[in-house]
Parts: structure tokens; sequence; C-alpha cells
């Protein structure tokens, strides 16, 4: 509860320093009418051009429910990457056999383009969710354990004496002394792969679906209709970066203050 | 030698340890007597293996060779670093040891504020976050820490080095307190000869390479009612033998006082286990 109140309140200072970046994504987009000027509406239509396409394709009903589709999946095959390659980097990490075994398969699982497991995966679950969801998995779940594994191995080994001399039991331990240090390195891991979900999603449903924001954007590109295949992959970054500044980053933001404590000068 | 008082049995145990990390060897032969309600004071130059040999009795590390005898009842211990969980507010680290003896909640952040309180930590960095606190702060936190636990043996390793003078003679005084009302035992080490002198009942000097107990003294007197001065006489009587300056490896002293034999009539330590020479010279007689 007090959370939720903390979270409230910093709402408006949050969104107030987003002038920031929003002043950085304006640039981006000046540069882009400049492109378009250059090139031409065929190749590259300008932003206004794509946001009245946008707007019109979220009028006609259209956008909602691909993006929807898409969300779906993407997240799907998010939280089972995260809550496998979390649970697995946590145990790879307390153990050194395990980590030593599991460099070389997270090359390995690193080293593969998505779109080699998403032909795997189109032989494998055909032309339905699970095509997407499994290539989405398979795509972010290295990020992720290394991530966990990560930071299991660099909590200070003092903190775990401590933990040892003060008989600590295991929950303790996990709860108390791993999870918020590890926290640190998972999150970045858990954004890099939301991101790369989203992206992989849209590739899976490219080449393997029918429905979603991936199928929108093969047809439009069969139609070579710039405008409207812009106006897709704006839609699709959008509702990316919400997700990502609207309910992650508070979050970690929560997680993490204990790293800014002491900016202050300590009370003598 | 006064025959000292009838002690209890020894609390913490320590017989023919001997420690190495891999080819070198660490202790050497340490047999150590730790009675209840006493302190032992452990002195030595750095990479003696005072704070291995903390460890050792603290069950963090697996004697190689020898016995040690810990008591059933809880054993806290205190690091040279605060070691407090970053991320957890003061009041919860202290409760730490509480928490993983299963007290609930309430309990034990009433206890934790009270342990807090005791040794002068004001109300408002109880619910900052570590690094909010400034060094000595963190240090009380830590002994609070240890302390709330009610300890029948507590371990310290160089726990007051971040003090200055007024707040290290504070402590001194509450750990003195709260040893004579609980009982306690207390095995500290320590760079400060003085401390150690003003605190301990009994003083062991460690030589390094290999680590080993050079000599035993014991203070004159009881810990509480040893002045400045005698404080300071003891501890430079303590630095002037020249087996202890040659294990700290100090240079040797111009004129040497009586070697080992406490000045007559003025209230000097004894020596339980004079200190040998670790590198004989001809020039004093060792």
């Amino acid at each position: 509860m007090k959370l939720l109140w903390r979270l409230l309140r910093g709402m408006p200072a949050y969104l107030w320093s987003g002038w920031g970046a929003a002043a950085s994504l304006l640039l981006f987009v000046a540069l882009w009418e400049l492109g378009a000027g250059l090139y031409g509406p065929l190749i590259l239509p300008t932003p206004l051009d794509t946001l009245a396409t946008l707007r019109g394709l979220v009028r006609a009903g259209e956008a909602w429910p691909e993006l929807a589709i898409t969300a779906r999946r993407a997240l799907t095959g998010l939280l089972l990457a995260a809550g496998v390659g979390s649970a697995l980097g946590l145990l790879a990490g307390l153990s050194m056999t395990a980590s030593m075994m599991a460099r070389p398969w997270v090359t390995l699982l690193l080293g593969m383009p998505p779109i080699a497991w998403l032909v795997l995966a189109m032989l494998w679950f055909g032309a339905g969710d699970g095509t997407p969801v499994f290539t989405v998995f398979v795509a972010c779940l290295p990020v992720v354990f290394i991530g966990a594994l990560q930071g299991t191995r660099t909590l200070d080994h003092h903190l775990k004496d401590m933990a040892r001399a003060y008989r600590l039991p295991w929950r303790m331990r996990l709860l108390d002394l791993y999870l918020p240090h590890v926290a640190a390195y998972l999150f970045p891991a858990w954004i890099t792969a939301l991101g790369s979900s989203w992206k992989v999603a849209v590739m899976a449903e490219l080449l393997a679906t029918s429905d979603g924001v991936g199928a929108a954007l093969a047809v439009t590109r069969s139609h070579l209709d710039t405008s409207a295949s812009l106006a897709w992959i704006c839609a699709v970054v959008g509702s990316l970066l919400v997700l990502e500044y609207a309910l992650l980053e508070p979050v970690k933001r929560e997680l993490e203050r204990w790293r800014s404590a002491g900016g202050a000068p300590p009370a003598a | 030698m006064t025959t000292p008082p009838a002690t209890p049995p020894p609390l913490l145990q320590v017989r023919g340890l001997h420690h190495a990390y891999g080819p070198t060897a660490v202790l050497q032969d340490i047999d150590l007597d730790l009675p209840a309600g006493r302190i032992a004071a452990l002195v030595g130059p750095s990479g003696c293996g005072k704070t291995t040999l903390l460890h050792l009795c603290a069950g963090l590390l697996a004697p190689q060779q020898g016995r040690i005898e810990r008591p059933g009842a809880p054993v806290a211990v205190m690091f040279q670093q605060p070691r407090l969980l970053p991320w957890m507010a003061t009041l919860d680290n202290i409760a730490l040891g509480l928490k993983a003896q299963g007290v609930p909640r309430a309990q034990r952040r009433e206890r934790a504020r009270a342990a807090a309180l005791a040794l002068d930590l004001p109300e408002a960095s109880l619910a900052q976050y570590p690094a909010e606190l400034s060094g000595g702060m963190q240090s009380r936190a830590a002994l609070a820490r240890a302390l709330v636990l009610d300890p029948a043996l507590l371990l310290m390793d160089e726990p007051f080095s971040a003090l200055d003078v007024g707040l290290r003679g504070q402590l001194h005084q509450l750990l003195l307190a709260r040893q004579a009302q609980s009982g306690m035992a207390v095995l500290l080490i320590t760079h400060d000869l003085m401390e150690a002198v003003r605190l301990a009942d009994e003083v062991l000097v460690l030589a390094a390479a290999p680590g080993r107990i050079i000599a035993r003294y014991r203070p004159p007197g009881e810990a509480r009612a040893r002045g400045e001065a005698l404080v300071h006489r003891c501890a430079a009587q303590l630095l002037q033998h020249p087996g202890v300056r040659a294990a700290f490896g100090l240079p040797e002293q111009d004129a040497p006082d009586a070697a080992g034999a406490p000045p007559a009539g003025e209230g000097g330590g004894a020596w339980l286990q004079a200190p040998r020479c670790a590198a004989p010279r001809a020039s004093h007689g060792c």
C-alpha cells in the first residue's frame, strides 16, 4: 500500500523528467522528416503522413486487435523466458559446476539467429500461436540466464560470510541476500529481453502467421504501402516504449532506491 | 606469578590448531582457553593469521588439524567491515540475526530498536539505508546486530578501528558493562595495544609467518577499573619487550627496560607466558 502510494506520488516528477527523452525523440523525427524530403513518399513517407495513416488504422479498428495479438505472444514468450531463465541462472550461479557447464550452452543459444529458430518452430508448431511464442522464448532465454548467473556470482563474499556467521536459513538467504542483489542484474536483462521479444514476435508473425502486426506488415509490404508499413512499425515501437517506461522503469527505480541513497550527506 | 582466581570452564577451547592455505602455513600450534565472562584480546602484526583464527572460531572455516570447542549457545561475530546489507534499512539489518532465529517481526524490531538506542544510534538513522550512515554509525549498527542476539560468545575483528577516540571510549564502556551484566565471553582482535590492555583479561601476542602465540599477558586489576595512566604504562611495558617488538617488526630500543618483569610496586601486569625472541640477538638478554 505504501509502495503504491509512493509510486503515485512520484508519477508527476517522473513524467516531467521525460522532457529530455522526448526532446531526443523529436530530434530523431526531425531527421526522418529530412530523409522524407530527400527521397520522396514511396521510399520514406513523412512522419505526419505516417501518423495520419496510423490514425486511420486505429479508427478503422484494425490496429488494436493486431497489437493485442502480438503483445500476447511476445509477453507469453517473455514471461516463460524470464521465469525459466532467472531460475536456472540463479541455480547455475550457486554451483560452480553448473555455471561452467552452462557457458557453452549460452554461447550456442546466443549464436543461433532467431530466424533459424523460427524455421524450426514452423516445422514443429505450424502456423498457430506456438511458433512466435517458442521463438521469443528461445531468443530471450540466454539474455535473462546470463543476467541471473552473473548477478548470483558477483555477490560480495563478505556478505555471504556474514550470512553464514549469523546462520541465515536458506529462505532468508534467497530472499534477503541473493534476490535484492541479483535484481540489479536481472532488471536490465529483462528490459533487454522485452525489446527482443517484441522484435522477434513481429518477425515470427511476418513469416509464419496470418494475424498479428507481423502479418499486417507482410500484407502492406506486398501492397508496396510504405506509409502503412511505417505506421505499423510506429505502433509496435510505441507500445514497446509505453510498456517499458510506464511499467518497468518505475518498478526498477523503486527496487534500486537503496543504491541512490547515500548521495545525501550522512547524519553525523 | 599470582595464581589466577578460580576460572569457570572454558566456553571456547582451541587445542593444537594448525591451518594452512595451500602450502603456506598460516597458523601453528594455537592453544586458547576462553572462559565465560572473560575477554581475550589477540594482537599481532598484519597477516599473522588473526582473522583466520577468528573465522575458525566462528565456524566459517573447517579446522584442518587440531580441535575447536565452541559453545552450543549463540555465537555472534562482528567483522572488520560493517557488512550491513545495503538494500535493507538499518533497523532491519540489526534485526537480521533475530529474524534468522525465527523471532516474530514486531518483537525483533523492538529488540533491535532497544539495542540500537543502547549504542547511542539516533532514531532517524534506523529508517535509513546503510549507505546513508557514517562509518562510525555503521560500525555501531554492526555491533548492535551482534549484541541484540545476547550471545554467549562474541567474536570481534578490529571492531572499533574506524571510530574516533571519544566514540571508541564510549563503546568500550558499553561493551564492558554489557559483558559484566550478561557474562558473555569476548574474543577481540585489535591492532591497538592500548585497546587490548584496556579491555582484556588476557592479551595474546601473535607473531607472523606462521601465526603462533609468542606471549600471553594479563593486565592488572579489573578491566572497568583500569585508569588511563595504568593502561598507558602496561601498553608501554608490552611494547618495550624485545620479543614483542620483534614480532611486530619494530626496531630494537637503545635502552630496554627490564625485559618481562613487571615494575615492582607500580601495579604492572603479569606475563603468563613471557615472549621468547622471534629472532635471537646477542644484544639483549632474552
